[in-house]
């Protein structure tokens, strides 16, 4: 079994003085089962804050599964086991007295098919930030407005807020979701293989829109496209299996990977 | 917290409208029963099913009659309604384009909206009416002359068979649908026309969820009551049990409870409650086989 | 070959035969009821009382008491057969518990409406009777809340099936409880097939005679409260038909209990249709 221990960046680690010591989310020896069916091996690796980090790997390795035990997601499903830890923010989320719907207020999630509520856009956006208690109206419109300007679709919908969100394209439904995300004002968001089901020109604005977004949030984004991992991540984690296989760099394991393993999927030859 | 308090107590009053559903059927249950037992200790299980007379004023509770009443309209109402029902259920799935499709399912379900005592009401005049003049014109010589009113076993059936039609319906079109259309196809693909791959291959596939069908429609006549009050003569007697039973007037065991609890002494109430279990027991005996039947298709599928 | 075309011919003919002949007995029965009653209906008959045990005069106590019937049960039924629904969709995986609610549901829809009468008159008019005013309003619709519970659970629980489960994800990614995914998003998606599943139980109401026979009296004055009997439109056309003999005010009866119920179809077609649209 190869686990690899991420070596902080070092840029990271002396922006954030104290703080930095710490890395945003970290997951220690973390094993998954569905049933008796093991998906995750002894997974660590720890995810730096204000980074774009990518997992990459053929399908069915776990990437998937791994990204929503950040959130807690797969609690959703029966039959799921977990046993090691994640610790984001120094505190393991799977600990008894961690409140979940806390826990996923401050971890945003945006999924491989875009899934925007049957309302109006405002209502997509005002959505999270009125479940959470907000009434005012006039805070709720600067919400919507900034949320929308943050996902970089502000001049696109301004004018039709209130029609359906269903009648966007599919490259602005999935901007919405991610709008709608950063409007509950989370610290870390993660994307499931955010633009799979979008067309190029989508692809490239979600993309930019990531590479925007790290200033603020820390990321954590699934793909399959090992392009896109090359273009957006500062760190990329490559899955086979259900185990890390490597993780580094992205420039180091795009040009210089240490397995043979990360060599063979990088270069196309399997996945 | 008072977010997780919330949600605890969504659930507990979810959980409580959820199982209302099986408290009720256990009152149900237990109402029906202790109320009517009683007297089929007082006089005896066989003279209360078995007896044929029916007089409550001299404490006389012969349910037979109504026993038989009830099985020959259901059986009549089911050999007409039936057949009828699974033929258009096979022109809706097999034959009929869209278009038409579209014009008789409504139908269908409007058929199944009309309420009872409208059914009532039409079978009174016009179904009664038309068997009165045949049992009155050229069956007069042979009926004898209480069975020549209309009211009758063969008006209920009439107006029973229609109102099964759309549970038949509706039931069997899902069993036909079931079928892969790979057998469909695969039957075409070796010759044989359509209506031979309709009754060699598609109805013997669907079977058990058109018996599935015909089982809840006969519930359903079973349990119908104010229709059947309107229009079979309500005389609790046994009917012939030859073909001019057919023109016999006769009384349900709904019929029974609804006409007499009104104005029922307690006793007599005991006996009619006695028949409300006695078509429960029907029912449930009716049930069981609808479930083994849905079990062992779901097994039969999972092959 | 031709021996097969010939059946073939036969059989579809036949079975084209009995699909028209199906919507000609819809038709008869509309056009002879309606042929006989619609005449009867005026402002007349709708809105004024009964003389003479219903013989002559109007029907308006019978609407009234439908009105009061149809609303008193539904309030204490929707929610019942709503939150069934949420339940056993939203809460719970297949288990013991959820087989044996699914199976009295199931129950509940076998049992012939007569037999919820005697329930219903054991329990509501006779037991309860301090409560419910022994023949009352209350009565009658406590027993028809647990006959239209079955419709109701059933077609919600469809509705909130067809509620794709990204959108479940959606909200409680967003950090919301359960409850408010319920409550904000799953509910209202899911609106158009509930309340088409409210429409036809107040068919189902509407068109009971049998249960309310048993538990609901047959007043034929304006009922005051929901202690006091009444009756309904179906109640009321029985009670004509077969005990006052009166025809023409049963056949006027019929026509209106026909228009409502064609009225209640049109509703419900176009709410479920809704529902498709939604999700597709």
């Amino acid at each position: 079994m190869t686990v690899i221990e991420l070596q902080r960046a070092s840029k990271s680690e002396q922006g954030q003085g104290g703080a930095g010591d710490v890395p945003q989310i970290r997951s220690k020896n973390l094993n998954l089962f569905y049933g008796d069916f093991q998906a995750l091996h002894d997974i660590s690796l720890d995810v730096p804050k204000n980074q774009v980090t990518a997992l990459i790997g053929p399908s069915g390795c776990g990437k998937s599964t791994f990204l929503r035990t950040l959130n807690r997601m797969n609690d959703l499903i029966s039959g799921v086991s977990i046993t090691g830890e994640v610790l984001i923010g120094g505190q393991n989320i799977y600990d008894k007295t961690v409140d979940v719907v806390e826990l996923r207020k401050k971890i945003g999630m945006v999924f491989q098919k875009p899934n925007p509520f049957p309302m109006s856009i405002y209502d997509n956006i005002a959505y999270g930030p009125r479940a959470h208690g907000l009434k005012k109206k006039s805070r709720i419109m600067e919400i919507v407005e900034r949320s929308l300007r943050q996902a970089a679709l502000w001049d696109e919908v301004k004018d039709r807020l209130h029609s359906s969100a269903m009648g966007l394209s599919g490259g602005q439904q999935q901007r919405l979701c991610i709008a709608r995300v950063l409007a509950v004002e989370p610290e870390i968001v993660l994307m499931d293989e955010p633009t799979s089901a979008l067309d190029p020109l989508a692809t490239l604005k979600v993309e930019e829109l990531v590479t925007e977004l790290k200033k603020m949030y820390t990321i954590v984004i699934v793909t399959h496209n090992m392009q896109q991992a090359a273009r957006i991540s500062d760190r990329t984690a490559f899955f086979l299996n259900g185990k890390i296989v490597e993780a580094d760099e992205t420039a180091k394991i795009f040009t210089n990977p240490k397995h043979k393993q990360t060599n063979d999927y990088i270069s196309g030859r399997f996945g | 917290m008072n977010r997780i308090l919330e949600e605890k107590i969504v659930k507990i009053f979810l959980f409580a409208a959820a199982f209302t559903a099986v408290f009720s059927v256990l009152l149900i249950g237990i109402f029906v029963f202790m109320e009517g037992l009683p007297i089929f200790f007082k006089y005896g299980l066989t003279d209360i099913l078995f007896g044929s007379v029916w007089n409550p004023t001299n404490q006389v509770y012969g349910i037979w009659p109504m026993i038989v009443g009830t099985i020959y309209v259901t059986f009549v109402a089911v050999l007409i309604g039936a057949p009828m029902g699974i033929g258009v259920a096979i022109y809706l799935v097999e034959i009929a384009n869209e278009r038409i499709s579209k014009t008789i399912i409504p139908a269908v379900e409007l058929l199944a909206g009309i309420p009872s005592v409208v059914y009532g009401l039409f079978g009174m005049f016009a179904v009664r009416g038309v068997i009165a003049s045949l049992s009155r014109g050229p069956l007069g010589d042979v009926l004898p002359s209480n069975y020549q009113s209309g009211y009758s076993i063969l008006a209920a059936a009439i107006i029973l068979a229609i109102m099964i039609l759309p549970t038949i319906i509706n039931i069997s079109i899902d069993a036909l649908r079931a079928v892969p259309r790979e057998y469909k196809e695969g039957s075409l693909a070796l010759g044989t026309s359509h209506w031979q791959s309709i009754y060699k291959l598609l109805l013997p596939a669907a079977k058990s969820g058109i018996i599935t069908a015909v089982i809840l429609g006969v519930g359903r006549a079973l349990g119908e009551t104010m229709a059947v009050i309107m229009v079979i003569g309500n005389t609790p007697a046994v009917p012939a049990l030859d073909w001019t039973g057919l023109f016999a007037p006769a009384r349900s065991m709904t019929a029974n409870i609804a006409l007499e609890m009104g104005y029922a002494g307690p006793e007599h109430q005991q006996a009619l409650f006695a028949t409300g279990i006695v078509l429960f027991v029907f029912i449930i005996v009716l049930n069981s086989i609808t479930q083994l039947l849905v079990r062992r298709r779901r097994e039969g599928g999972a092959k | 070959m031709s021996k097969v075309n010939r059946n073939q011919n036969i059989a579809f003919a036949f079975f084209s035969a009995l699909g028209i002949l199906t919507v000609c007995i819809l038709l008869l029965i509309i056009a002879y009821i309606f042929v006989q009653g619609i005449t009867k209906i005026s402002f007349d008959f709708l809105f004024s009382n009964p003389r003479k045990m219903g013989a002559e005069g109007g029907i308006f106590p019978a609407i009234v008491g439908t009105i009061y019937l149809v609303l008193t049960t539904m309030i204490i039924a929707a929610p019942i057969g709503v939150g069934a629904a949420i339940y056993l969709n939203e809460y719970t995986s297949r288990g013991r518990i959820t087989d044996m609610i699914r199976f009295a549901t199931e129950a509940l829809a076998g049992i012939p409406s007569i037999v919820f009468g005697l329930f219903g008159f054991a329990f509501f008019v006779i037991l309860l009777k301090p409560i419910t005013g022994g023949w009352s309003i209350l009565s009658a619709s406590l027993t028809g809340v647990t006959m239209v519970l079955p419709t109701i659970v059933r077609t919600a629980e469809e509705a909130l099936k067809a509620v794709p489960d990204s959108l479940r994800e959606g909200s409680l990614a967003l950090g919301t409880t359960k409850w408010q995914t319920i409550k904000g998003l799953i509910l209202p998606a899911a609106m158009p097939g509930i309340i088409t599943g409210i429409i036809l139980s107040i068919g189902r109401v509407i068109g009971e005679t049998a249960a309310f026979l048993l538990t609901l009296g047959g007043s034929l004055l304006i009922p005051q409260s929901l202690f006091d009997g009444s009756r309904t439109l179906s109640l009321h056309l029985y009670m004509v038909a077969m005990e006052t003999g009166a025809m023409d005010v049963a056949f006027g009866t019929a026509s209106v209990l026909i228009i409502l119920i064609l009225l209640i179809n049109f509703a419900a077609s176009w709410f479920f249709r809704r529902l498709i649209k939604r999700f597709s």
